[in-house]
């Protein structure tokens, strides 16, 4: 039986525009920050898990080189938004396999301004045809075979839903947004924390419909890290350190397996629903247990799939489920009360830790104005398109 | 005038249509050039002829695109007799309330434009049934 793994610190950064502060500056804040919180130093750490999409290769010896230059294997992992939480998993392997009994995991990226993330800008036409690619396509497809754009492809995908169980139209997705934005105003680490009317939110901007410019994810800047340690290890420790100590009580990745018209339109569902599973039997607690989710609302129509995907509905009942009030703060299932995505803001590569770190403050009892009152169960979830999803399930240290 | 399709899986006859690459072993349909199925993992491959109408299992209206490119524009998956399809929805108003979930559709050809030889570029979408 492989050992139990136990967040010991974890931090983020403040999300949001930093224009004084490149990829290292921000990475290590996130660094210096978990281990302060864990109250160990660089020297403690075997292993390092190292997230950075936008920027740097080898970003982890770059971040070594600010922080700490011990020798240590570094791991510089690529799983487009589930980065952050692939990073995670390789420091939480290394110790589960016994090679180390401490390590970390960053993730940053800067992100500020960079517009939306799709395919590319046409090139200049001219010449003659060439087939190019897989397709043997003779010009660009975005926009000639459908969409693209991250916003039109999970437009799709909440509207697939809608399509298939009822119920779900522009306001319910908007609802969804509204839920978010609210949360928000108590999240001084939010890239945006203005709370939104329905109205605001339906009659912003239109991305791609039925997603409106507050319905998707912000780009912005922004960094998070954690310690892990084993629980051989941690047992040594204070009782402080014991006491803040969060368990992982599971940690799963999956890819997407393959589905009818997975090439077609990326299914990011049977993929949430593998790992979703795996984790709670890993845990050995259900989705009832659960006191809070922070799921990957990379835009509103992808939080109702993920409803029903993480088990936290009947099936084919996510539109029920929210219009139950279950998710907001004060239901009975909060989910993303950090304010998500479309408001937490979205910096790819720290959000598969930041998520951990916000379901950490709240078992912490640390979570100021926000706190989930009595919280001791809480998952974290991350999809990065491609596919890759990561599924955590923490638990708060016995008192 | 010479014509050439947007995609290899486009064939441009007097009754255009779709061709998929079908994994002989397991019936999995793919529209890409192949290695092995995805499905199974065999490597043997028959070309079928795609359903040429079908019904419209999801879509979304892109209003902000990259540069270049023309909207709004209706995207979608059309389901035809079990295959899916991605697809531009065409020849209907770009707004909700003209494009519906399960609505009928069929495939037609769409001018992409010419090159400098006269050489005309030809794809493909899916238009409403009346």
């Amino acid at each position: 039986m492989a050992e139990n793994v136990w967040i010991l610190g974890i931090h983020m950064t403040e999300f949001g525009k930093h224009k004084d502060k490149d990829t290292l500056d921000l990475g290590a804040e996130a660094a210096l920050g978990a281990l302060g919180d864990a109250d160990v130093t660089m020297k403690d750490i075997g292993v390092l898990g190292a997230g950075n999409l936008i920027g740097n290769s080898g970003f982890g010896q770059l971040l070594q080189k600010q922080i700490g230059q011990t020798g240590i294997p570094v791991y510089n992992v690529a799983n487009a938004c589930a980065t952050g939480a692939t990073a995670l998993r390789v420091a939480i392997m290394a110790i589960k396999a016994g090679e180390v009994d401490m390590g970390m995991a960053v993730g940053v990226e800067k992100l500020s301004g960079a517009g939306l993330l799709t395919g590319n800008a046409r090139a200049q036409e001219g010449g003659h045809w060439v087939r190019d690619g897989r397709y043997g396509a003779v010009a660009p497809l975005d926009g000639r075979v459908g969409t693209e754009t991250m916003p039109g492809v999970f437009a799709q995908i909440g509207m697939e839903y809608g399509h298939r169980y009822g119920g779900a139209d522009f306001e319910l997705f908007a609802r969804i947004s509204e839920k978010n934005h609210a949360h928000s105003t108590l999240n001084p680490k939010a890239a945006y924390q203005k709370r939104m009317s329905l109205e605001q939110i339906m009659n912003d901007v239109m991305i791609a419909y039925p997603n409106t410019r507050p319905m998707c994810s912000a780009n912005c800047d922004g960094a998070a890290a954690a310690v892990v340690v084993s629980e051989t290890k941690l047992r040594t420790l204070s009782q402080e350190q014991q006491r803040r100590a969060v368990k992982i009580s599971a940690s799963v990745l999956t890819s997407d397996p393959w589905q009818e018209a997975c090439q077609v339109l990326p299914d990011i569902n049977t993929l949430t629903r593998q790992a979703a599973a795996t984790a709670y039997e890993q845990a050995g607690i259900g989705p009832e247990d659960l006191d809070l989710v922070e799921l990957h609302d990379c835009f509103a129509t992808a939080e109702l799939v993920h409803y029903d995907n993480l088990q936290l509905c009947e099936p084919g009942g996510a539109v029920d489920f929210f219009k139950s009030g279950a998710p907001w703060r004060d239901g009975h299932l909060p989910v993303n009360v950090s304010g998500g995505l479309q408001s937490k803001g979205h910096p790819v590569s720290a959000t598969g830790i930041a998520n951990i770190w916000e379901i950490a403050q709240h078992l912490r009892g640390e979570a100021g104005p926000r706190q989930i009152e009595g919280a001791k169960v809480g998952l974290a979830h991350v999809i990065g398109l491609g596919s890759a999803c990561g599924v955590h399930v923490l638990e708060k240290a016995a008192a | 005038m010479d014509r050439i399709p947007l995609v290899d899986y486009l064939v441009l006859d007097d009754e255009p249509h779709l061709v998929a690459h079908e994994c002989a072993t397991c019936g999995a349909r793919y529209f890409d050039r192949r290695s092995a199925c995805a499905d199974c993992s065999q490597q043997s491959f028959r070309d079928v002829a795609v359903e040429r109408t079908g019904t419209l299992r999801t879509f979304t209206i892109v209003s902000f695109a990259a540069e270049g490119v023309h909207v709004p524009f209706v995207a979608g998956v059309v389901d035809c007799d079990g295959t899916s399809v991605r697809a531009n929805v065409v020849n209907v108003p770009a707004d909700p309330e003209h494009v519906t979930l399960g609505m009928r559709v069929r495939l037609t050809t769409v001018p992409v434009g010419s090159d400098s030889f006269g050489v005309e570029a030809v794809g493909y979408g899916f238009e409403p049934v009346d």
